[in-house]
C-alpha cells in the first residue's frame, strides 16, 4: 500500500498537487480539535478585525475568530460531503452492478425505482424535510437524505458498463471458477466502474456541498452548526461585503475552491492507478 | 433399467432474436441436435463445423450458460437448466468449460492465478494457501507450465498460448467428468497442440474424463476423436465414428470440409484457390427439409 | 534495395518493467534483421510466446510501455518516402495508419467495442481514410464483407452476438477495406473453419496480388504458411533462426528447430506418434546463453553453449543461425520420436 502511494507521488504530478491541496484543507479542519474557542459561542473577541498576526483570518461581525470558526466549518462540510458521496456511491454501485449483471426482472425492478428517484425534484423535498424536522435536522440526517437522491444517474451509468462486462468471456470463466455473483460483481466488475465511481464521487461532492451551501445561505438548514454554508449565511446576514468585512466571504470561498480542485486532481490520478495499463504507460514514459 | 447416460442431448434447438424493434430477425443457431454420451466409456466427442454453425451455442447449453429454446439437455438423468444453487455448483465441478479466446478468458485488470485459486477453493474446499497451491501447481504441470511462471502475472504479460494453457489447467483443478473445450488449441503452435491433444487423450484413458472437443482442425480431430458430429448452419449433417467419417465423408458439406484442408504438397507456390463452396448446396432450405438417415459404419448422414 | 518496402535492422525491443519494487526485462525481440519486398507475403512462424506478436507490434508501430525499442531501425518506404516508425512521432504514424499500413491484431475482440454495434466501429476507423460519400462507403463496406462471406446484417450486431469466426472476419474486413499497401496480420485465421479459412486466405492473396501490396503474416499454423507465404521466417525465443523461400523451409530446412517443426505436423489419415521437443520454451526474461535453442537441441555441441550463432546467408536467399547447418545429419538424429511432454 505504501509503495503504491510512493509510486503515485513519484510518477504523477497531479496526484502530488492533489495530495498537497487536500492535505492542507484536511489538516486545517483537523485543527478544530485543538480549538481554544467554542464555535457556537458569539462575541468572544473583538468583532470586524481584518486579518492580522493575531487573527490570521480576521474576526467576523459576530465576534468570532474566523480562523477557528472555519476549521469547524470545513470539518463539518468535508465530513458532510464525504458521507453523502460514500453513501450514495454504495447505493449506486450496488444497484448498478446488480441490475447490469443479473439482468431480467431484477434489472427492470431496480431501474423502475431508479427512474422514480430521477423524476422526484430534490430541492422542494429538502425544504419539506426542513419544515418537518426543524431543529432535529442535523448534518447526518441531511447527508442521509441527500445520499438517497444522489445515486440514480450514476447507477444507470454503472449499469451500462456492467451490461457490457456481463457478455465478456472472462465473466463466464469466473462463473466456472466458482465465483459467486457477489464476488464477480465486486471483484471482477468493480475495477471497471471505479473510474466512474471516482469521477462521479467528485461531481457528487460538488453537488452535495453546493446544495448544502445554497440551503444554508437561504436559511433552510440548522444555522447553528458551523459549515461553509452557514458561515456564508451569517456573512450575508451581516452584509459583510457592504460593510467592508470582505475576508468573511473571500477566505471561505478561496478555501472551498482549493478543496474542489484538490479532490478533482486526486480523482483523476486515482483513475490511472486503477487502470494498470495507463499506469504502466506513465511509468514507462 | 440401465443407468441414465452421462449426458443426454435431445432435439435441442436455440433461436436468437437480433436487432431492434423495427427490424427483428430470428437466427436459428442450433437446430434439433441429439446425441448421448455414456458413463461407462469415456470418449473424445468432437464437434466440427462451419463458423457460425452453432457449436459454441451448443457448448454453452451443455454447460448450462444458456437454455435451449426447445428440446432437453440432461446430465446424469437430470435437467441441466433446472439445477440451482449448491446443486448447480456441484454440476459445475463435474462439467467444466475451456473457452475459445484466451485473451478474453481472463479479466485484464486481474492477475490470472486468482481463477485457479478460486476454483481450488470452491470446488476442492481448499482452505489454506498451501492446500490451494498443490492442486494448482499439479494442474499447471499437466499443461507444461508451473505455478511460479503464472503467479502474480496479469493476462497482458502472458502470450496467447500461455494463457490458453493456464485456462486448461484451471478446468482440470476440479477433476471434472466432462470437459467442454471450445477450440482449445486454435491459439497454440503445432508441437504444443499435439501435447495438449495428447493430454486430452490421457485424461480420457487415465482419469476417465469425457471430452467434448470443438475444433476446426480436422487433423487433430482425426488423431484423437472417437466420435464426431459435423455441423452446418445449426444442423448436424453427419455424425458417427470419427475415423471412417473423416476418411470418407458422405455429406456434400463434409466432403467440402475435407477438400478444404490445406495441404503441404505445394508449399510455397502460392497456389491457394477458393474452396468452391458455392458449388455445394449450402442453403438453409435444403438442410431444414433433410433428415438424418443411418448409413454405413454406423454413421448418420443428412439426406433430402 | 529499391523494391524493399520494409527494412528492419538490428531491432531489439524489450518489455522493461520496474513497478512496485520488482524489476523484469523480457527480451521478446532480440537483434532481428530482415526485409520485406514489395508484392510479397512474408510469413513468421514460431512457437507460442516466442515473440511473434511482440515483433509485429513494432512493425505496426503499436508499442506501448513497458514495451520499448532498445535499439535498431524499422524503415518503411511508402511512395518512395522513408519513414522510421521506431523513431517517428505519433502524428507521422497516424498519417500512414489504415491508408498505407494496417494491422490485424491477435484476439479480435480487442478492436471491437463490446457496447457498440459493428457498424460504428467501421465508421470510426474506415470512413475518413476511404474518403467516400456515405452511401458509396456503405456499399463498398458491404461488398467487402460479402467477399469474406459475411452478410450485411453483421453491421447491426454487437460483437457478442457474433460467433468467434465472424468476429475474426469482421476485423479482417476492417483492416483490408481501405486497401492498404502493407498489411500486418497476427493469427488472422485461427478462429475460422477450414472452408472459410481457405477462402479468406485466397482473398488475402488476391487482394495482395491485385494491389501489389505486401503482407506480413504471423501464425503458428504451418499449413497456412505453406499455402500463402512466399518467404518464411522461423522465430525461436525472440530471434530469427531460419529464413528462406517457403518451399525451401518445407523441403530443405537446415536448422534443427525448423526440421522438427516441419516433421511434427499432423495430417489426416496419420495416427503415428509425432515427435515432440523435450523441455519447455525458454524464458525470455533469462534466455539461455549461446544458441538459445541449445537446451532442447538434440545435436548441440559445447560451442553452442558459449557462442551465439549468427544468421548466415547461404545460396538461394536462405539464412540460418546454426553452427551445424552445413553438416549432413540424418533425420533420426534430429528428431527424437517419443511420447510428448506430460
Ligand atoms: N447472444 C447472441 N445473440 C444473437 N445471436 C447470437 C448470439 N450468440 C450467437 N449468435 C448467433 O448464433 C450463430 C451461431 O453462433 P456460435 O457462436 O454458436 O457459432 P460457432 O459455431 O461457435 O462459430 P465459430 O466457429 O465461428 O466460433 C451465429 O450466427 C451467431 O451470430
Ligand atoms: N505487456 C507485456 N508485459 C510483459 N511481458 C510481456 C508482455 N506482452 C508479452 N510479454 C511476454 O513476451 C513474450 C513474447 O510474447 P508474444 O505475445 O510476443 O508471443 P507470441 O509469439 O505472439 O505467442 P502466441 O503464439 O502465444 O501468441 C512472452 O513471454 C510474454 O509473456
Ligand atoms: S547452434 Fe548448436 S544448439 Fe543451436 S541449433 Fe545449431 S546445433 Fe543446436
Ligand atoms: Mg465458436
Ligand atoms: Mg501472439
Amino acid at each position: 500500500m505504501f509503495s503504491v502511494f510512493r509510486d503515485l507521488i513519484r510518477y504523477n504530478i497531479e496526484f502530488t498537487i492533489g495530495v498537497v491541496l487536500v492535505g492542507v484543507i484536511v489538516a486545517f479542519s483537523l485543527l478544530s480539535f485543538a480549538s481554544p474557542v467554542d464555535p457556537t459561542a458569539i462575541y468572544t473577541t473583538i468583532p470586524d478585525m481584518p486579518p492580522s498576526a493575531e487573527f490570521w483570518f480576521g474576526t467576523n461581525s459576530r465576534g468570532q475568530d474566523l480562523f477557528w470558526q472555519l476549521t469547524f466549518a470545513f470539518r463539518n462540510t468535508l465530513f458532510f460531503g464525504l458521507t453523502v458521496a460514500v453513501l450514495s456511491r454504495i447505493i449506486s454501485i450496488t444497484v448498478g452492478l446488480t441490475a447490469g449483471y443479473l439482468g431480467g426482472w431484477t434489472d427492470r425492478t431496480l431501474m423502475f425505482f431508479n427512474d422514480i428517484f430521477v423524476a422526484i425534484p430534490i430541492f422542494p423535498i429538502l425544504i419539506l424535510f426542513y419544515f418537518v424536522l426543524r431543529n432535529n435536522l442535523d448534518m447526518m440526517k441531511l447527508a442521509l437524505i441527500m445520499a438517497c437522491f444522489g445515486w440514480p444517474f450514476d447507477a444507470r451509468l454503472i449499469r451500462s458498463v456492467a451490461l457490457g462486462l456481463k457478455h465478456r468471456e472472462f465473466t463466464r470463466h469466473a462463473v466456472f471458477a466458482g465465483m459467486s455473483p457477489a464476488r464477480i460483481m465486486y471483484e471482477e466488475h468493480l475495477p471497471y466502474v471505479m473510474p466512474i465511481v471516482f469521477s462521479t464521487a467528485m461531481a457528487n461532492m460538488i453537488w452535495s456541498i453546493g446544495l448544502e451551501v445554497t440551503l444554508a445561505v437561504l436559511g433552510f438548514t440548522n444555522i447553528n452548526v458551523p459549515t461553509v454554508g452557514t458561515a456564508l449565511y451569517w456573512a450575508n446576514n451581516h452584509s459583510a461585503m457592504v460593510v467592508g468585512v470582505w475576508w468573511w466571504i473571500v477566505i471561505p470561498v478561496v478555501l472551498i475552491v482549493m478543496t474542489f480542485l484538490g479532490l478533482f486532481l486526486l480523482a483523476v490520478s486515482m483513475n490511472e492507478y486503477i487502470d494498470p495499463r495507463s499506469r504502466l504507460r506513465r511509468m514507462g514514459a | 433399467m440401465s443407468a441414465p447416460p452421462l449426458l443426454d442431448v435431445r432435439d435441442v434447438s436455440k433461436v436468437f432474436t437480433m436487432g431492434g424493434v423495427l427490424s427483428r430477425k430470428q437466427i436459428r443457431a442450433v437446430n434439433e441436435v441429439s446425441f448421448a454420451l455414456s458413463t461407462e466409456t469415456p470418449e473424445i466427442f468432437t464437434i466440427i463445423g462451419e463458423s457460425g454453425s452453432g457449436k459454441t451455442t451448443l457448448a454453452r447449453m451443455i454447460f448450462g450458460s444458456d437454455v435451449p429454446t426447445s428440446g432437453e439437455l440432461k446430465f446424469e438423468g437430470r435437467d441441466i437448466a433446472a439445477r440451482r444453487g449448491a446443486d448447480r455448483l456441484a454440476f459445475m465441478a463435474r462439467v467444466q468449460p475451456i473457452f475459445q479466446n484466451p485473451f478474453e478468458a481472463f479479466n485484464p485488470l486481474k492477475r490470472v492465478d486468482r481463477y485457479l485459486a478460486s476454483t481450488a477453493r470452491r470446488f476442492l474446499n481448499a482452505r489454506t494457501e498451501a492446500e490451494m497451491e498443490g492442486p494448482m501447481d499439479e494442474a499447471l504441470h499437466h499443461v507444461g507450465l508451473s505455478l511460479k511462471e503464472v503467479k502474480g502475472r496479469f493476462p497482458h504479460e502472458l502470450s496467447g498460448g500461455q494463457l490458453q494453457r493456464t485456462a486448461i489447467a484451471r478446468a482440470l483443478i476440479s477433476q471434472p467428468s466432462v470437459i467442454v473445450a471450445d477450440e482449445p488449441v486454435s491459439m497454440v503452435d503445432a508441437s504444443l497442440r499435439m501435447a495438449i491433444v495428447n493430454l486430452f487423450k490421457r485424461l480420457r484413458d487415465e482419469l476417465g474424463v469425457t471430452i467434448i472437443y470443438i475444433t476446426h482442425d480436422l487433423a487433430t480431430a482425426y488423431y484423437i476423436s472417437d466420435r464426431i458430429i459435423i455441423m452446418q448452419k445449426g444442423h448436424v449433417v453427419e455424425m458417427g465414428p470419427a475415423r471412417p467419417i473423416l476418411e470418407a465423408p458422405q455429406h456434400p458439406y463434409s466432403q467440402l470440409l475435407k477438400r478444404s484442408v490445406l495441404s503441404f504438397d505445394d508449399a510455397g507456390r502460392g497456389l491457394i484457390t477458393r474452396s468452391g463452396r458455392e458449388e455445394v448446396d449450402t442453403s438453409a432450405e435444403a438442410l431444414v427439409k433433410g433428415r438424418l438417415e443411418p448409413a454405413e459404419d454406423g454413421r448418420l448422414v443428412r439426406v433430402g | 534495395m529499391a523494391d524493399d518496402i520494409l527494412t528492419v535492422e538490428g531491432l531489439k525491443a524489450y518489455y522493461q518493467m520496474n513497478y512496485f519494487g520488482v524489476e523484469r526485462e523480457v527480451r521478446a525481440v532480440d537483434d532481428v534483421t530482415m526485409r520485406v519486398m514489395a508484392n510479397e507475403i512474408y510469413g513468421i512462424a514460431g512457437e507460442s510466446s516466442s515473440g511473434k506478436t511482440s515483433f509485429i507490434k513494432v512493425l505496426a508501430a503499436a508499442i506501448r510501455p513497458p514495451f520499448r525499442i532498445v535499439d535498431g531501425r524499422v524503415t518503411y518506404r511508402f511512395n518512395g518516402k522513408p519513414i522510421d516508425v521506431a523513431h517517428a512521432g505519433e502524428d507521422e504514424i497516424a498519417k500512414i495508419r489504415w491508408k498505407h499500413l494496417s494491422y490485424i491484431m491477435q484476439g479480435s475482440m480487442s478492436v471491437l467495442n463490446p457496447v457498440r454495434r459493428v457498424r460504428s466501429t467501421f465508421e470510426d476507423f474506415a470512413f475518413r481514410p476511404m474518403g467516400l460519400k456515405r452511401d458509396a462507403f456503405w456499399e463498398a463496406v458491404e461488398a467487402h464483407l460479402a467477399r469474406l462471406h459475411l452478410e450485411p446484417g453483421v453491421l447491426r450486431a454487437y460483437p457478442h452476438e457474433l460467433s468467434g469466426g465472424m468476429r475474426q472476419r469482421v476485423t479482417i474486413a476492417l483492416a483490408t477495406v481501405c486497401r492498404p499497401e502493407f498489411i500486418i496480420a497476427d493469427e488472422p485465421t485461427t478462429a475460422l473453419d477450414v472452408v472459410v479459412q481457405k477462402d479468406v486466405l485466397a482473398m488475402i492473396r488476391e487482394v495482395q496480388q491485385a494491389l501489389g501490396s505486401s503482407v506480413v503474416f504471423v501464425t503458428h499454423d504451418m499449413s497456412v504458411h505453406a499455402n500463402v507465404t512466399d518467404r518464411l521466417a522461423i522465430v525461436y525465443a525472440g530471434r530469427i533462426v531460419e529464413e528462406a523461400p517457403t518451399r525451401t523451409i518445407f523441403t530443405a530446412a537446415r536448422h534443427p528447430y525448423t526440421r522438427h517443426l516441419v516433421a511434427s505436423l499432423p495430417r489426416i489419415g496419420d495416427t503415428s506418434p509425432k515427435p515432440s521437443l523435450e523441455g519447455r520454451p525458454p524464458s525470455l526474461a533469462e534466455p539461455p546463453a549461446g544458441c538459445r535453442f541449445h537446451p532442447r537441441c538434440p545435436i548441440a555441441v559445447e560451442r553452442c553453449r558459449r557462442e551465439v550463432p549468427v544468421l548466415e546467408e547461404r545460396p538461394g536467399g536462405h539464412r540460418v543461425a546454426c553452427f551445424r547447418a552445413d553438416e549432413a545429419l540424418p533425420a533420426e538424429k534430429i528428431l527424437n520420436v517419443e511420447e510428448p511432454l506430460s
